[in-house]
């Protein structure tokens, strides 16, 4: 059984985001393909003749948990104004809270991630901090008020997988109670799976699935791999090592030479 | 009026928030603030506008 975000357990590890498809048909096609429990979305000036509640009623036909983020926000002042205002819009407590510390990395800034979170902790919200694999920072985090700790994998967009499983495992041995989600980065099922196996309890990602060749396979491709992880944490999984063992038995093999 | 609505410069007539959001014709889902601090839905008709506010208008869209 799976830990409980904010005391919501999710139907299975797989948290999707639904931007960058080339379509609002193809997202929505591989949305329900992927059978994802989470969606994450955004706020942005609502455009002419509404463009923001026609998105809206796409995701609420979904029939799935929402998770508003603060992309893009780069002080605490305006991710927190952020969080308020997709409370509102969602009607929800949950904000995966990104505070922006560098441009081309996207790396967050850990310093103002720990205060906005606990900013907006103390204010009643459910916060899912979007941070890096460092140790004190998740501590912080925890003292903060989150419940929950979602290290990126790489950095956001990049596909290119878990760049540091040392670290990551290292965080999951840290914090065995926490519920912890491989938030970016994700490039391959392969990827996603190897977090999985680490012992996380989900995996967030969109550009792997929304920018690939065929969105609504890669969709049902990452949600076997996040369930194929789990399964294979859970299944208490051998320990590598370097030469061979034979696994046919020795005994009873036919003297022929 | 002179305001700036989402990075834009507009004449309204509207004197206050919910106002603008009626002659802007904006409805449904947005969340709204003014000179970078958040309106509450419920705070919008009470809320005046002054010439130079700067109010952003927000809705659900796509995210990662």
């Amino acid at each position: 059984m799976g830990k409980t975000f904010y005391g919501v357990e999710l139907p299975n590890p797989l948290m999707l985001g639904t931007a960058q498809y080339p379509s609002p048909a193809l997202l929505e096609e591989a949305f329900r393909a992927s059978g994802a429990g989470v969606a994450t979305v955004s706020l942005r000036r609502e455009g002419a003749g509404g463009t923001g509640q026609t998105f809206w009623q796409m995701i609420a036909d979904l029939d799935v948990l929402v998770l508003p983020n603060t992309a893009g926000c780069h002080t605490v002042k305006e991710a927190v104004t952020t969080a308020h205002m997709a409370r509102e819009v969602f009607d929800t407590k949950w904000i995966k809270l990104e505070l922006i510390g560098h441009t081309d990395s996207l790396q967050p800034d850990v310093f103002q991630l720990v205060e906005a979170a606990r900013i907006l902790s103390e204010d009643g919200f459910e916060v899912f901090p979007y941070t890096t694999e460092d140790l004190i920072v998740g501590e912080r985090l925890l003292e903060a008020g989150c419940e929950v700790l979602m290290p990126w994998g790489a950095p956001i967009g990049s596909g290119r997988g878990l760049n540091n499983t040392y670290a990551l495992r290292a965080m999951r041995a840290e914090f065995p109670d926490v519920p912890l989600v491989v938030d970016a980065g994700i490039g391959l099922p392969s990827h996603a799976a190897a977090a999985m196996e680490l012992g996380f309890d989900a995996v967030l990602l969109n550009t792997a699935v929304a920018r690939a060749g065929d969105p609504v396979a890669m969709a049902k491709a990452m949600m076997a791999a996040v369930e194929a992880g789990r399964m294979g944490y859970d299944s208490d999984p051998i320990e590598a090592r370097d030469m061979a063992e034979a696994s046919t038995p020795v005994i009873g093999k036919a003297f022929l030479s | 009026m002179k305001i700036v609505l989402n990075g834009e410069a507009r004449e309204v007539a509207a004197t206050d928030l919910a106002g603008l959001l009626a002659e802007c014709g904006f409805s449904g889902r947005v969340a709204t603030s003014l000179n970078e601090e958040f309106v509450p839905a419920g705070l919008r008709a009470a809320q005046a506008l002054t010439n130079g506010d700067r109010v952003e208008v927000v809705a659900p869209m796509q995210g990662g």
